[in-house]
């Protein structure tokens, strides 16, 4: 067993290479209980597959993760996800076949093998937990449109809202506003600050104005290290990351 | 896709009764015991359309060897009444009497340790069922662990065609060979090469089609039912919603297996022998296109055209029979050219708004086709 | 089923079906070559590859028909041109394809499965109306025949140690197209990153076509090799298809020399079991041990680990 410790994450000198090349290379990294942490970073400096790795996609060569006091390293994804641990791509994804309230109806928490989706009855409870968090994602009125014909950015929505309903205790999300109208983003951003209550959330951003008005803590990757980690008016100041971002 | 099955599961009722009228009153009406006896076997390659329905047209696994589930099936089937035939009265003449006649040919003077079960009808029926639903498992739960799919799912289910096919034919004392398991004759006494029998049959046939379609459209109407389009569409999503995908890919895969080897069983049944030729590469291949022309997405569909494609195979053959592999050939590429979701496409997109034309509603034609209506949640 | 065999025998043995596998080891490099540029750049499994292969192989049995009748004096070098011929031949009928019927199916790999299926039902049948449904051999030239004797108990044939030196040839010359050339760039751009390789201004549709008709031109030349193992009939490429495929994928299917390998591997095994085992029971043994190591390791034997 790990030590005990409060984070709900620790990342603890992870590695991954592919064909030799080192696109995460010794890091760590620890998430507090409620903590929103915000990820920057130029192109390449490896923020997404920090997600992959935590979320099972990608599997480390070196070091350890574990999410409250366990190890999850060697875990499935999905089994990953029942823990608690929930992630929203950088591209929208969502299941374009089905309708608004399918693609809830199938993220919410229960019913997950076999047995359990065949015999799958749609209970007052759920019905009602769906149709709350389709108004919360502005999706009240389209609740039985097949999401293939919803806007981009309503296909965001809808992909946060299955996060939603999910009820992770820790939340990543990959580039949530990328490709948002400027009213759509302001929009996310209020619904980002509505679900980032009572959970540690990861955000990746380039947007440094949504960063701003969101972030607890910046952690600064550059070719998969930390370079910097602090507030943002002290990661701003940081000469290192002002050359990452500038100097080339 | 799924939205316009949802609201046209009333429809695909009431396609489920007319053909119920057509089978079961129709056709037997209609046709004498040898045209009705064909469409019987023709119904047992609609078992494996339908459940193709449920593996490659929901969930997008393409089986190119369900000839395999469907040839084990019917041979676990013919093993039974093989040994009926070859009680001891039946064959005095052999060197060893009471063992089925190509073994005894084969110099085999007992009877192999995996044929012995097969004297009991009750194990035989549970084996029809259980030995090619085992076979998917095993092979299921190895490839879609290893996340294995696509192409290489279907050639190598292709691959298990063409060897389970050469082992049957190099096996010949064990399987019959080439000419497989022939000359049954009867079912606990009963006789069922007579015409009363093939009728009983038949509709003892259209009975387990129905069941299996019921079944599978539980099955696709269930919240299972979604997951599986869900993850043909998106598979890493759908692990990402917390859902293990193997094991839905494993249980549509075993089901459409099961429901193969049920039609397999009819066939021996009504046909009166099984052998390798409706085990290999090419029936299992065809079967998949029996199910592509009905549409991929529709059960019905798939009974249809499996009916469809054997009558004009059966036209083709007996008229032209150098013409029918250009046929067959076309039928290939121009359902997946010109109609990728088959009969049942043209029916849902085209006929029913046309008939909602003629008249007048235009409401019914929101609800045939797959525009998005405003409707309330359940 | 070593028994009875001595250590020096089985030695013989092994070296003997080993080099009676080299002209169906040829034939697996060859139609898997080809299989494998198109599966690596489009996607796309050609189920018509063995009728490309057999139509090859009629361009062959036509050309020595030819040449006995008309060039008898020329015969010793028609090989050649039967393998110019058949080239040309499956090629340009390849280009035609591609241009008709796989590029409306990009991003559709099991309708491509099942459309090029149809297309080789129509093939097979083509060849029978016009070849007839009878198996034709092809009369080999004097050179080509009888064997070298290695030592007392091994002996090879000419015309299996020639069709390797072929197929390494060609081999090499694919590879050279594939690292040297333009086309070569353009390919494994477009397998690297299509639509990037689209925004660079590679025109992919002709990179496609182009790859497209040199798969079913290298399947003609197989059809050449293959007239040495086998009689030609309207069905025989049939057979052939799951094998290849199997090749491909154990090769790992972006890997020139993976390919090789396994073709080797598949081959040589299957020709030694048979020495053991009646021929249809080393065919099982093979698929079924490939079929079990691609569970082991599905992404192939001999592929890199690639950043997702």
């Amino acid at each position: 067993m790990p030590n005990n410790t409060d984070f709900v994450l620790a990342v603890e000198g992870v590695s991954v290479s592919f064909d030799g090349f080192k696109a995460v290379n010794d890091l760590s990294l620890y998430i507090d209980k409620g903590e929103l942490r915000v990820i920057i970073g130029p192109n390449g400096a490896g923020k997404t597959t920090v997600l992959d790795l935590i979320c099972g996609r990608t599997r480390a060569t070196e070091g350890a993760i574990s999410f409250k006091n366990q190890y999850i390293g060697g875990l499935k994804e999905h089994e990953i996800v029942k823990l608690g641990i929930g992630r929203k791509f950088q591209t929208p994804s969502i299941y374009e076949d089905l309708t608004v309230f399918e693609n809830l109806e199938i993220s919410f928490p229960r019913g997950r093998n076999v047995t359990g989706a065949l015999f799958w009855k749609r209970s007052e409870e759920i019905i009602a937990r769906v149709q709350e968090v389709a108004r919360m994602i502005f999706l009240g009125d389209h609740i039985d449109r097949l999401a293939e014909t919803l806007s981009h950015g309503q296909k965001q929505w809808l992909e946060i809202g299955m996060l939603l309903i999910q009820d992770p205790e820790l939340l990543m999300l990959d580039e949530p506003v990328a490709g948002m109208s400027v009213s759509e983003r302001r929009k996310t951003a209020e619904l980002l600050k509505e679900i980032i209550k009572n959970r540690s959330v990861i955000v990746i951003e380039h947007d440094m104005k949504f960063v701003e008005s969101i972030a607890h803590r910046v952690t600064v990757l550059h070719q998969g290290k930390v370079l910097a980690e602090g507030s943002m008016e002290a990661i701003q100041a940081n000469p290192k990351v002002q050359e990452v971002y500038l100097g080339h | 896709m799924s939205q316009s099955l949802t609201k046209n599961r009333n429809i695909e009722l009431i396609g489920f009764a007319i053909l119920a009228v057509l089978l079961v009153v129709v056709l037997p009406l209609s046709l004498d015991i040898f045209r009705l006896n064909l469409i019987g076997k023709y119904l047992t390659y609609a078992f494996v359309a339908v459940g193709l329905v449920a593996c490659w047209g929901y969930t997008g696994i393409l089986s190119l060897g369900q000839g395999v589930f469907f040839g084990l099936g019917g041979y676990c089937m013919a093993m039974f009444l093989k040994l009926e035939a070859s009680s001891v009265a039946n064959t005095k003449i052999q060197s060893t009497p009471g063992i089925p006649d190509f073994m005894d040919w084969n110099q085999l003077t007992e009877l192999p340790f995996f044929w012995v079960p097969f004297k009991s009808l009750p194990l035989a029926l549970i084996a029809v069922i259980l030995v090619p639903s085992l076979a998917a498992f095993i092979l299921g739960v190895a490839m879609f662990k290893r996340r294995v799919g696509g192409v290489y799912f279907a050639i190598i289910t292709q691959a298990l065609a063409a060897v389970l096919t050469i082992l049957i034919i190099g096996r010949q004392g064990y399987t019959g060979g080439i000419n497989g398991i022939t000359d049954l004759r009867t079912l606990l006494g009963w006789d069922i090469r007579t015409d009363h029998a093939k009728y009983i049959l038949y509709f003892v046939c259209c009975a387990a089609l129905f069941g299996s379609m019921f079944l599978v459209r539980f099955v696709l109407a269930s919240k299972l039912g979604r997951i599986l389009v869900a993850v043909r569409d998106t598979e890493e999503r759908v692990r990402f919603s917390g859902y293990d995908v193997a094991n839905f890919k494993v249980f549509v895969f075993c089901l459409a297996s099961a429901i193969a080897a049920i039609g397999g069983a009819m066939f021996t049944l009504q046909v009166g022998f099984m052998s390798p030729s409706f085990v290999g590469i090419v029936p299992s291949i065809e079967m998949v296109i029996f199910c592509a022309v009905g549409g991929r997405q529709s059960i019905i569909g798939a009974v249809v055209g499996t009916l469809l494609v054997n009558w004009g195979k059966t036209l083709f053959s007996e008229s032209f029979p150098e013409l029918w592999l250009f046929f067959m050939g076309g039928l290939f590429i121009a359902v997946v050219l010109l109609f990728p979701r088959g009969l049942a496409g043209l029916v849902t997109d085209q006929l029913l708004p046309w008939i909602g034309r003629l008249s007048g509603g235009r409401r019914q034609v929101a609800a045939a086709g797959s525009a998005p209506a405003p409707a309330p949640a359940e | 089923m070593f028994m009875g065999y001595s250590l020096g025998e089985i030695g013989s043995i092994f070296a003997m079906q080993a080099f009676a596998g080299l002209i169906l080891f040829s034939v697996f490099v060859l139609m898997a070559l080809g299989l494998a540029i198109i599966f690596g750049q489009m996607g796309v499994i050609n189920m018509a590859h063995g009728e490309f292969m057999i139509l090859g192989a009629y361009m062959t049995f036509l050309t020595s028909h030819l040449f006995q009748t008309y060039a008898p004096q020329a015969f010793a070098g028609y090989f050649f041109v039967a393998m110019l011929v058949a080239f040309v031949a499956s090629g340009a009928i390849g280009l035609a394809v591609e241009w008709l019927l796989i590029k409306r199916l990009y991003k559709r790999p099991l309708d491509t499965l099942l459309a090029t299926w149809g297309l080789s039902l129509i093939m097979q049948q083509a060849f029978r109306s016009i070849f007839g449904a009878r198996e034709v051999g092809v009369q080999l030239p004097d050179w080509m025949m009888g064997s070298l004797q290695v030592t007392d108990t091994i002996e090879v044939q000419i015309n299996g140690l020639f069709v390797m030196t072929l197929t390494l040839m060609i081999t090499a010359v694919v590879a050279l197209l594939l690292f040297r050339s333009r086309w070569g760039l353009q390919v494994r751009a477009v397998v690297a990153n299509r639509v990037m390789a689209d925004a660079a201004g590679i025109d992919t549709r002709r990179i496609d076509r182009l790859t497209f008709g040199l798969g079913c031109g290298i399947a003609g030349i197989a059809g050449s090799a293959f007239t040495m193992i086998g009689s030609t009939s309207p069905t025989a490429g049939q057979a052939y298809i799951v094998d290849t495929f199997l090749v491909v994928v154990f090769g790992g299917a972006q890997s020139l020399l993976g390919t090789i390998a396994s073709a080797f591997t598949i081959s040589q095994s299957q020709s030694t079991l048979e020495f053991f085992l009646t021929g249809s029971m080393a065919k099982v043994t093979t698929l079924l041990i490939v079929i079990g190591l691609l569970m082991l390791r599905p992404q192939g034997l001999f592929v890199l680990k690639v950043r997702k």
